[in-house]
């Protein structure tokens, strides 16, 4: 099962290292990894999505935290939380094609961010099966190119995950 | 004041109360070495970086201070790295400090350059790059601070070679901040009063006791324990000297190379207490059939251990003496039973034995328990069947006084250990048993002995072969000794002549104790070469992920 894991870790060189080479060398199965700086400079906050059963996800979290550079995690897996991940396409799409493309986009409620010659470049976020969903409605056009960011995840309502809620 | 670099340096290891650093000099530690020239601080050359790291692991086991070594850039720091990740694997504290190319060399492959940060992360419990000579002393106090709380274990500084020169003004560190850093030492009460029900409730419950007794000095609170439940104590190969090697309640080490009688206790309990130990697969053999019939308590000051090899149906995070000594108050004394009988029937009936003629390794390691069982002697290892006889067959009665490479299982640990611990401890008596495969490992530092007159004594449990290899190429390869004879030997007695110590061989058995009380003697290090029985075996022997029950031997 796919657990989400907000983690928030102080701001320094090699963290990334750090958390990332944990989890290669204990054969833990991650799945994506986002991490950017927060409201304070000097944490920054990891979205990490991982695969395990209750007891790698124990192992997980219990490894995490003896990292001395990470200073919270949370599973909010079970929790009501807002999940976003965001995409940029870009899709063969000439002129007979485009009409079609740009509907797809609307249904998505996605953006076209870019036009060329030959190409659209098509911007979306959302959780994963509306991404996916997304993606697979654009193959058939000829995908030229994709990136996407991973997710990241906020709890919703009043709860959060940041250190001034700590009790 | 202004102070460089390198003085800042100084000043953090004097305000730590470090004494004795190990270490071996290069070019992007000239400065370092400059402002130690005048230091109050005695710097000991070894012969070999590993060398340094091992004897500064030495040096930590024996004092329960931590060990400091030092090492330049590139190769030097590079030659840390098994003895780092030996620190590691066994939570030694150790402040490893490197010398490293300029910042703005930092990345461009420079001459003896090498990302020891990368290279140590997974085998540091942290380590830093100071990239400012502003954030070297707060860095210096951050890493003392790290390895010696909670679990100790291996931290490593690496400081550039300008910021060893740049000079600023010096203030004293403040408090230390790691926001993410918080060791828990106190055990919840509440689970606290759960084990000890568990632990009244039990009939044939059995102490596991590993180096976190001896790590948090719990060794008298075990001992209560035990005889207040009149519970069996075994050992792990780190937990040995934590329980009276000749006490009554006493089964020795379990596991692999583990006394028959602690195996069986185990396998039969029905309450296993873990105290400080990790559930090393060396510990339970198979898995799946490890202690089935067993409720399990675990304490243990790394949450992580918990539930990490074996499920646990009583967790205590909290630090061993700590948690110890509340727990006593809470259990009831237990009257004997049919549990001490049934250990005690066992215990006759699979003593430790072998056959005791000839130069057998296990009758030398007897004789050396003998002639020392009195004296305050302090014994390493190094790693191999030498190890195992020497936890079977020496009646270990102190903490910190057996010193071994208990999980990374390091050849060549044990020599260096010994002058650690000579270092710190110059009036005591120190001694190594070792193996001539392992000894050839680090056999430089007999400079560094002779050179600081680390009297240490050895003691080389020669059979000319890399003995635990070849024992299993013996059981499970068909006596195909492929690559384990060790031909082209050197004689130790000439090499230890060479380097100006004293060299000794020992052939026949009734020149072992003679030899062994004159060596004691000697104010000056000795090696004895024992020339034993080439094809010995340590037994009992559990094989590698078979059951506990399944001992050979």
């Amino acid at each position: 099962m796919l657990h989400t894991l907000a983690v928030l870790v102080e701001n320094n060189p090699g963290v990334l290292a750090r958390v990332s080479g944990l989890f290669s060398r204990r054969g833990f199965n991650i799945d994506s990894l986002a991490v950017g700086r927060t409201d304070d400079p000097t944490i920054s906050r990891m979205t990490i999505v991982v695969e395990g059963d209750n007891h790698v996800l124990e192992q997980v979290r219990k490894q995490l935290d003896k990292l001395i550079d990470v200073i919270k995690i949370d599973d909010i897996t079970s929790e009501r939380y807002v999940g976003r991940e965001l995409i940029i396409i870009k899709v063969n799409a000439d002129a007979q094609a485009r009409p079609e493309i740009m509907q797809i986009v609307d249904i998505f409620r996605a953006h076209i961010v870019d036009i060329g010659q030959e190409t659209l470049m098509i911007e979306a976020t959302g959780d994963a099966d509306k991404i996916n969903g997304l993606e697979e409605a654009l193959k058939p056009f000829g995908i030229k190119e994709v990136v996407r960011t991973g997710k990241i995840a906020m709890l919703r309502g009043s709860k959060s995950t940041s250190l001034e809620n700590e009790a | 004041m202004k102070l460089s670099g390198a003085q800042i340096f100084v000043e953090c290891l004097k305000e730590h109360g470090v004494d004795t650093i190990f270490g071996y000099p290069g070019g992007v530690l000239l400065s370092i070495y400059d402002a130690l020239y005048d230091a109050d601080i005695r710097h000991i050359l070894t012969r070999h970086e590993q060398g340094a790291v091992h004897a500064a692991d030495g040096y930590a086991r024996a004092t329960g201070k931590p060990g400091v070594c030092l090492a330049t850039s590139g190769p030097g720091a590079t030659n840390l790295v098994t003895g780092i990740a030996n620190a590691y694997m066994d939570s030694i504290p150790i402040v490893a400090f490197t010398g490293q190319v300029t910042v703005g060399l930092l990345g461009r492959d420079s001459f003896q350059e090498a990302d020891i940060t990368g290279i140590t992360m997974p085998i540091t419990k942290h380590n830093y790059l100071v990239k400012d000579v502003s954030e070297l002393a707060v860095t210096i106090k951050e890493a003392f601070y790290i390895a010696t709380t909670g679990r100790p274990g291996p931290v490593l500084v690496d400081i550039p070679k300008d910021v060893t020169t740049a000079a600023i003004e010096y203030q004293k560190p403040g408090s230390v901040n790691l926001p993410g850093y918080d060791p828990v030492t106190e055990p919840p009460l509440e689970q606290l009063t759960l084990v000890a029900e568990a632990i009244n409730e039990s009939a044939r419950p059995i102490i596991y006791a590993g180096g976190g007794v001896v790590t948090s000095g719990a060794h008298n609170e075990l001992r209560q324990l035990a005889e207040l439940l009149l519970a069996p104590v075994t050992n792990t190969l780190m937990g040995l000297g934590s329980f009276p090697g000749d006490h009554p309640l006493f089964l020795g080490m379990l596991g692999m190379h583990g006394t028959k009688y602690a195996n069986y206790a185990i396998c039969e309990a029905d309450l296993i207490i873990a105290i400080g130990a990790r559930f090393d697969d060396r510990v339970t053999g198979k898995l799946d059939t490890f202690a089935k019939g067993a409720k399990v308590v675990h304490i243990d000051i790394d949450p992580a251990e918990i539930g990490k090899n074996v499920g646990v149906h009583y967790p205590v995070v909290g630090d061993v003496k700590v948690t110890l000594s509340k727990l006593l108050g809470l259990i009831k004394a237990k009257q004997p039973s049919e549990w001490q009988t049934q250990i005690e029937t066992w215990k006759k009936d699979y003593p430790l034995e072998f056959v005791d003629e000839g130069m057998k390794p296990q009758f030398v390691i007897r004789e050396i328990d003998r002639l020392t069982r009195d004296r305050n002697v302090f014994i390493t290892t190094d790693v191999g069947q030498h190890q195992m006889w020497a936890a079977q067959y020496l009646t270990l009665a102190r903490p910190r006084s057996f010193f071994t490479s208990g999980g990374l299982g390091t050849m060549g640990y044990g020599f260096p250990a010994a002058l650690g611990v000579q270092a710190a401890y110059p009036g005591e008596t120190v001694l190594g048993i070792s193996g001539d495969g392992s000894f050839q490992m680090n056999i430089q530092e007999l400079a560094t002995a002779v050179n600081y007159n680390l009297p240490v004594k050895i003691a080389i449990m020669n059979n000319g072969f890399l003995g635990m290899v070849r024992q299993w190429q013996d059981l499970f390869f068909d006596k195909r000794y492929s690559q384990t004879r060790l031909q082209g030997n050197p004689d130790f007695v000439k090499i230890a002549e060479a380097y100006g110590a004293v060299g000794m061989r020992i052939t026949k058995r009734e020149e072992v104790a003679p030899a062994l009380e004159e060596a004691l003697a000697i104010p000056k290090p000795v090696v004895m070469d024992f020339v034993v029985e080439q094809e010995e075996n340590v037994f009992p022997m559990v094989p590698a992920g078979a059951d506990l029950k399944d001992m050979l031997g």
